[in-house]
Parts: structure tokens; C-alpha cells; sequence
């Protein structure tokens, strides 16, 4: 038994359409100057090495005090301009620019975007979402197959301490690169994907390291409106092959705006509070002694999640300074035939943009009638009921609990589980016993 | 920086005659006024009271944005609610957690309000009360009874017009029993993690305080003939908003943006980096069409090939001769291209200038040609964003807080 939807995925690269268009590229290689092995060897890529942050408030620069002016801005400058050059390249399906968007008057401020090009010309495809950890599969689509023009630059971590940018640096697989392409299909300007260690293959699973790199690009980009996402197997992602996506939306999110109810404070000193008056049932992480410290809370709670077969979603707003962590069931209702056919009409697929209130809209019927209510009405379907909600809580809470007394190591090697095998059956055949135990295998026809 | 502050200074002298700055010290408040037109939304007057308060000397403070206050434990959707203020110049009253300089926290109430230009409705400066709070005693309970505390403050809050089936959903108990996992959490979570609720004796001092700096404000505005008041009386035509200008201020680059749906051209928009280029102030840029920076030696033909290039609604890239108001000559690496609303129409034409074989282009990491497509980048983003409706239709109902 199994439980899939059908939906048209999202084409976030040129070389994702089925296998055709031989390009009269470069020489060398595929032919296609992808990042595989055949065309790694002399590819050079812009490389921005960030500045390793300790304290959660990085960009606290002391009144009076000598600002050293970093090499490269990284968002201003070097994000923004390569996507520019790709968009006067034209490299992207369409102008995003172009596309209407508005917020919608009410009180929330949910914000709504026609985008009627997304998901033209492609059909939709089968995913299997009752499995939140899948294996890479080197057969399907991957990152490594994108074009290298697709690719804005390298990012890791830099060596002494201060930010650095090499214009032209060569790829070298040893170093396990990763990389900031661009999303071909954007939902809004300056919509990238961050690719950790693109080379080793990783699927689409949050683990310790990874997750702090994504912090670094948020706290490196220095932003509030530039926030990094992410959708677990299950609750959106068409791509399993590890990755987060970004854009910058100079608009406060209602999620952002929503209030929260503080439960704890971990041992670390970050905080963790209940997401008030929204739609989605959520957790809110903030704070902490360092930025590591708020990356493993979260990770260590989005590892318990994906371990416990829960799909999820993840927000990083604020430079990295708040994360909005949104288990989901939509796709799982949708498998089961729960979801109601005027919702399903309107195709959008709700993943953490959606869920933080950035609505993209494939009809301009919907996009007209745009209201509180009906965002409202869509997001109340993606939440985990009360019920469910304070049950993962439980699990969550414990994961970053036994953090706290000491067994942060345990975490760092993604093969060690931070739970039974008996915890784990007792989550599976609890409240959702139907998502792994039903009989009949659930297929949504849209 | 020398300029900087020289655009600070500016940002006051324009504006307000000579004793201004002498009747603002005079009033014994803590608080600080921004200048939002200005390139990172800097602080442009701090009073001695705020300086004392944070203990600060003046010339730390100038120039910089009031974020530089805000530390770990600063709950972050406050910051989020005056950022929204700001962009929507309406007047916000919302108790903060800030920093001193030797890095003490300490709750105030920050109230902050916009001031208006009395002729086109332009924000010119937000005005930023700081009053103290004064801390209560702890309630003897743990974290259950604060939690009850906060919840019920967001009670009267938010609950007040949100809809019927959300109140029922939240139980404000019922995270309760997770906190055995932490056990003694709370022990190890400072003091300041708590929220502080300011008294209407603090609320009251606020708002008198911005009353009276108001009314200086408004009153050295008298004697210069460009009057400021508290409450927006006429509706900007044509101009930008304020945070369209905060936006495009972060922008280092030197552009100016043209409205093509009004008649000529004009510039609607210049960038702190183009005055210092050209040598023009502000007021001798706005509203006239980008022809004044051509010459004699300017080739017709580049400027042919611009008018050809925003009649067909591309992108362009031209080398052209361009004069500085002293008339001195420098080649500009121009790039022009259109910009959209939110609505994907064309609002305006960005131009983005650069001197070719400027020494201060080179050395930085990115090549001219990338900052020059970062700015139209940033451009694009500020334009389509802040045309997106939530803008400030609201300042109306909300200066009266």
C-alpha cells in the first residue's frame, strides 16, 4: 500500500524537461556543462565564502565602532546581480516581474501572486507522499544534472573568519561544494535554490550540518524579507535531492505577523513558542547562545520529525533569527480523497510559502476572489489537528530535550536515531494509523 | 562618512530654521528622529536624554539605524510590527527590549510616529519616543502563571476582531503539560525573556512627549515656509512613499528612476551615489529629464539608441559622454532598463550610471558590470513590492494611537 497524488512538478531547472534539446554549448564533457563528473573538470564558478557567526544577533555592528566593509555584499550585490545577468540572459520560463501580485486587504495580509505560466507545458506526474526519507535516486532528476549556467555560485563556510569571494574559483568535488543556482520557474525575484554539498548526492532530509548552512545564507544575506524554505517529502517537494529554496519578498509574511505563546526555553537559551491566531499549527524557534545552537534545536526537531514519518515544512525568516517549523497533512488528505474538490481545483500545492502566506495562484478566477477567507480555508486543511498537533509536539519536545541533557553527539551521525523503533511503531499506528496501515492505495486524479 | 553627515545635517537645516536643534535639547525626553529618505533610514537627531539613557556619545548614534540597539533578546515581531509601521508611516506605540552600550537590556516603551510634509503629504522624519519601564516584581509563580499573563494580554490583543472559529481553536492552557519535558527551563531563562507591560503612566508620557516635539517641529517649519505636521493633510501626487524611498536608499549604486507616464520623462528618484557623482543636489534633479547630463560632445546617436531602447520596452547597455554640474566630462557605462509594478505593468525606467575607469569601482570583488544588474535587481524588487496594496492607506485611522 502506498499513497501518492498526481500534480505537475515544479521545473526548477532547463534540463528537467524529459531528455531533449542537444545544446550547442560548450565543448567538453555531456555537452550540456552540467555538474556531473564529465564536465566538473576546468568549470570555475563564482565562490562566496561567509563569515562564520557565533552570536545569534551577527549583524549588531556596535554604534561608533570601525564597520569593515566585507568584499562582496552578498545579497545586494552578488545574489541580486547574478540573477539579474540570468534574467537578461533569459534563462527563466517567464518574467516573474511580470506576473500581478497584491496583498489581500483583510487582516492578515496573506499576499497572492497570478502566475499562470508555472506549471504550463508540463505533465503531472505521480509522487508517493506517506514517505517523508526516501533514498536518492541518481535516475530521477537531480541538481547535478542542472547546467552550470543555472549555477550563480559556490558557498561555504570561509577559513579565516572574514567573508571572501573568489569571482572564479574551480569546482573541486573534494572540498564537497555547495552551490546557489537559480529556480527556473520562480515564485518571486531572486528565487534561488541553496544545494548543500550538491556533489554527495544527498536526499531531501534536514541533517545538523546543512541546516546551519542555511542559517549562514540567511544571516549572510542580512535581510528580513530574503527567507529561506523548506518542504520535506510529503509536504511539497517535487525534488529529493537535499535543498532549500529563496527569494526575496520585501512584504511581511502573516505568518511572520501572526502571535506566538512561548512554551520553553531550552538549555541552550532558545526559545520555543506556539504559533497563535494562524491557520497552520506551528512551532516558532528564537533565540539561543549562538546561531549553532538555534540550527540544532531546529534540525534536531525537524530529524524527529522526518524519523517519526512526518512531513514538514520550514520557514527561516528574520536573517535566521526565527524559524517556523509546520508539520503537515495536506498531501496525505489529498491521497486519502479528505480534501474538497473546490480546494483541489484551485491546484495550489501548499508548501512553506503557501503555509507562510505567500499564495500562488494558477487561476486568475482565484487570484480575483483572494480573500482572508479563502487562504484561511486552504491552510486550515495543511494543519495538523489539535489533537495531532500537541501529540508531535510531545515528540519534538523530547527530541530536543534529551539534546539539552547532554546527547547532542548522538545527533550529529544521521544513521544514530534518537529514538526506539518502539517510539517510533507507537507514533505510526497512533492517531494516523490510516497514513501506513490502510488498505487500499489512494490516487488523486486531477 | 564626511558626506553622510553632511546629508544629515541637510536633512534637518532644509527643513527646520537655525534654533531648532537648541529647542528639541531643550525637551527633557529620551528620543530620537530618522530620516526615512536618507540612505539606511539613519538617525539624524538624538537628545541628550536618549544618549544618557543609552550611554552613547552623540556622534555614535548619528547616522546609524535605531536596529543597532536591538539585541539577543529582543523579541523579534516587535521588530517586525515597527518595521511594518515604518513602511506602512503610520504611528506605533510597543513596549521593546533594547541594549545600552555597555550592553545592559532594558525594557521601554518606544513610541514612534511619522512626521508629514504639510504641502504633498511626504513622510519627512519619524519621531521615536523611548520611555523606561519601570519593572514590576516578579510574580511568584513559575512559568505557568507569566505564560497565563501573555496569553491573556494577547487576548485582548488580537482576539478582540479575529474570527470565532480561531478563538475556539486556541486553548491558551494547553502547552502546559510539555513543559515537564524541560523540567527546570525556566530557571536557566533570564529575566528578559519575559515580556514587560508598560503602565498608562508611561503610555501617557509617550505621547506627550510627542506632542511636544511635534510641536516644535512644527513650529520651526513655520519660519522656513515648508510646514510639518503630525497627521498627513494632502495625498502625495506622483512622488514616491516613504518606504519605496527607504527601499531604494539601501541601493549604494548610482541610478535614478523615470516616470514615463508622466509628460518628459522626469527623474522621480536619484541615489545618494548619483549626486556625488554629478555634483547635483536633490532638488535640482527632481522632476527634470536625465537630458541635462548630456553636452555638447554627447553623441546623438546613444542617445538615439536609448530613446529606442525604453520605446521598445528593453533593456540596454550604452557608453555615452556625460557632464558634472561643475562641467567636467566622464564616460558613463549607462544601463537602462524597464521596471515593473506589482500589477506587471512598466512604472518606471531605471538608468544605472558608472564611470568608466573609476578607481573606486575597481578592487571590490564583483566586476562593475554585476553591481551595475545588482542595482536594477534591487530596484525591481523595491518598485514591485511596495506597489503590492499594503501601503499607506491606513495612515489615517492609525495616527491617533
Amino acid at each position: 500500500m502506498m499513497l501518492r497524488i498526481k500534480r505537475v512538478p515544479t521545473v526548477v531547472s532547463n534540463y528537467q524537461k524529459d531528455e531533449a534539446e542537444e545544446g550547442a554549448r560548450r565543448v567538453g564533457g555531456c555537452g550540456r556543462n552540467c555538474l556531473n563528473q564529465c564536465c566538473i573538470p576546468g568549470a570555475k564558478l563564482p565562490l562566496y565564502a561567509f563569515k562564520k557567526l557565533t552570536k545569534i544577533d551577527g549583524d549588531k555592528e556596535l554604534p561608533g565602532s570601525e564597520k569593515r566593509e566585507p568584499p562582496v555584499d552578498f545579497l545586494d550585490s552578488l545574489l541580486l546581480g547574478e540573477w539579474e545577468d540570468r534574467m537578461q540572459r533569459g534563462l527563466f520560463r517567464y518574467d516573474v516581474t511580470a506576473c500581478e501580485t497584491k496583498v489581500i486587504p483583510g487582516q492578515f495580509g496573506f499576499i497572492a501572486q497570478l502566475n499562470e505560466g508555472r506549471h504550463l507545458k508540463k505533465r503531472p506526474t505521480e509522487f508517493r507522499v506517506d514517505k517523508v526519507l526516501q533514498p536518492f535516486d541518481g535516475n530521477k532528476f537531480n541538481f547535478t544534472k542542472v547546467g552550470q549556467e543555472e549555477v550563480l555560485f559556490q558557498f561555504e563556510a570561509s577559513e579565516d573568519g572574514e567573508v571572501q569571494f573568489i569571482p572564479s574559483a574551480p569546482i573541486e568535488p573534494e572540498n564537497s561544494p555547495s552551490v546557489v543556482a537559480i529556480n527556473v520557474s520562480p515564485i518571486e525575484y531572486g528565487h534561488v535554490l541553496l544545494i548543500p554539498r550538491i556533489l554527495e548526492h544527498l536526499p531531501q532530509r534536514i541533517d545538523r550540518e546543512s541546516f546551519l548552512l542555511a542559517l549562514h545564507m540567511a544571516a549572510a544575506a542580512g535581510n528580513p524579507y530574503f527567507r529561506l524554505g523548506y518542504n520535506s517529502l510529503g509536504a511539497f517537494a517535487t525534488i529529493n535531492h537535499l535543498h532549500f529554496q529563496a527569494y526575496y519578498l520585501a512584504v511581511t509574511f502573516p505568518i511572520e505577523k501572526a502571535p506566538t505563546k512561548k512554551i520553553t526555553v531550552s538549555g541552550a537559551g532558545v526559545r520555543v513558542s506556539e504559533l497563535l491566531n494562524y491557520p497552520v499549527r506551528g512551532l516558532v524557534f528564537e533565540g539561543g547562545n549562538t546561531l549553532q545552537d538555534l540550527s540544532n534545536t531546529v534540525s534536531d526537531a525537524c530529524i524527529c520529525l522526518q524519523e517519526n514519518n512526518i512531513p514538514y515544512n520550514v520557514l527561516i525568516s528574520d536573517c535566521g533569527k526565527r524559524i517556523f517549523l509546520l508539520p503537515q497533512c495536506y498531501a496525505e488528505k489529498q491521497a486519502l480523497g479528505e480534501v474538497r474538490a473546490e480546494l483541489l481545483d484551485t491546484q495550489v500545492n501548499p508548501a512553506v510559502w503557501e503555509i507562510s502566506g505567500h499564495m500562488v495562484l494558477k487561476r486568475k478566477k482565484d487570484y480575483e476572489e483572494a480573500s482572508d477567507e479563502n487562504a484561511w480555508k486552504l491552510l486550515a486543511e495543511v494543519s495538523l489537528s489539535e489533537e495531532r498537533f500537541q501529540e508531535v509536539n510531545s515528540l519534538i519536545f523530547e527530541a530536543i530535550a534529551s539534546d539539552d541533557n547532554g546527547n547532542a553527539n548522538l545527533l550529529e551521525d544521521p544513521e544514530v536515531k534518537p529514538h526506539s523503533r518502539e517510539e517510533v511503531d507507537t507514533i505510526n499506528t497512533s492517531s494516523h494509523a490510516a497514513m501506513v496501515t490502510g488498505t487500499q492505495q489512494c490516487l488523486v486524479l486531477q | 562618512m564626511e558626506s553622510e553627515l553632511g546629508l544629515i545635517e541637510q536633512s534637518f537645516n532644509s527643513r527646520y530654521s537655525l534654533w531648532v536643534q537648541e529647542a528639541l535639547s531643550e525637551l527633557p525626553d529620551s528620543f530620537t528622529i530618522t530620516d526615512p529618505c536618507l540612505s539606511g533610514h539613519p538617525i539624524v537627531f538624538a537628545s541628550k536624554g536618549f544618549l544618557k539613557m543609552l550611554g552613547y556619545s552623540k556622534s555614535e548614534v548619528i547616522g546609524r539605524n535605531g536596529r543597532v540597539f536591538q539585541g539577543p533578546g529582543t523579541c523579534r515581531r516587535s521588530v517586525v510590527e515597527i518595521r511594518e509601521a515604518i513602511r506602512e508611516e503610520r504611528a506605533i506605540q510597543i513596549n521593546l527590549l533594547n541594549y545600552r552600550k555597555d550592553g545592559t537590556p532594558f525594557w521601554m516603551l518606544f513610541h514612534m510616529c511619522p512626521v508629514f510634509n504639510k504641502e504633498d503629504g511626504m513622510v519627512t522624519h519619524f519621531v521615536g519616543v523611548q520611555v523606561p519601564i519601570s519593572r514590576k516584581p516578579r510574580r511568584s509563580g513559575r512559568n505557568g502563571v507569566n505564560l497565563c499573563e501573555e496569553g491573556s494580554r494577547m487576548n485582548d490583543i488580537f482576539y478582540g476582531s479575529c474570527r470565532k472559529e480561531v478563538c475556539s481553536s486556541v486553548e491558551l492552557g494547553r502547552v502546559l503539560p510539555l513543559e515537564s519535558a524541560f523540567d527546570d527551563a525556566d530557571d536557566r531563562g533570564l529575566e528578559i525573556e519575559e515580556s514587560c507591560e508598560a503602565s498608562d503612566v508611561e503610555k501617557t508620557r509617550a505621547a506627550t512627549a510627542i506632542n511636544n516635539i511635534l510641536s516644535v517641529l512644527t513650529h520651526y517649519s513655520e519660519l522656513t515656509g515648508r510646514l510639518v505636521c503630525g497627521k498627513r493633510c494632502s495625498l502625495s501626487l506622483g512622488l514616491l512613499s516613504s518606504s519605496l524611498n527607504i527601499s531604494l536608499g539601501r541601493i549604494k549604486q548610482s541610478f535614478v528612476l523615470t516616470d514615463p507616464h508622466l509628460p518628459d520623462m522626469p527623474i522621480v528618484y536619484a541615489s545618494d551615489a548619483f549626486f556625488k557623482l554629478t555634483g547635483y543636489t536633490r532638488h535640482e534633479v527632481l522632476g527634470r529629464n536625465c537630458r541635462f547630463l548630456s553636452g555638447v560632445d554627447t553623441d546623438s546617436s546613444m542617445i538615439y539608441r536609448i530613446k529606442e531602447s525604453i520605446q521598445n520596452e528593453k533593456a540596454c547597455t550604452v557608453r555615452i559622454l556625460n557632464y558634472r554640474k561643475d562641467k567636467s566630462s566622464f564616460w558613463n557605462l549607462l544601463h537602462i532598463s524597464p521596471v515593473r509594478n506589482a500589477s506587471g505593468k512598466i512604472a518606471y525606467f531605471v538608468g544605472v550610471q558608472m564611470e568608466e575607469g573609476c578607481k573606486n569601482q575597481v578592487g571590490h570583488g564583483l566586476s562593475p558590470e554585476m553591481r551595475q544588474l545588482s542595482a536594477v535587481g534591487a530596484v525591481r524588487i523595491a518598485v514591485r513590492t511596495l506597489s503590492m496594496g499594503a501601503g499607506p492607506s491606513k495612515s489615517e485611522e492609525s495616527n491617533n494611537l
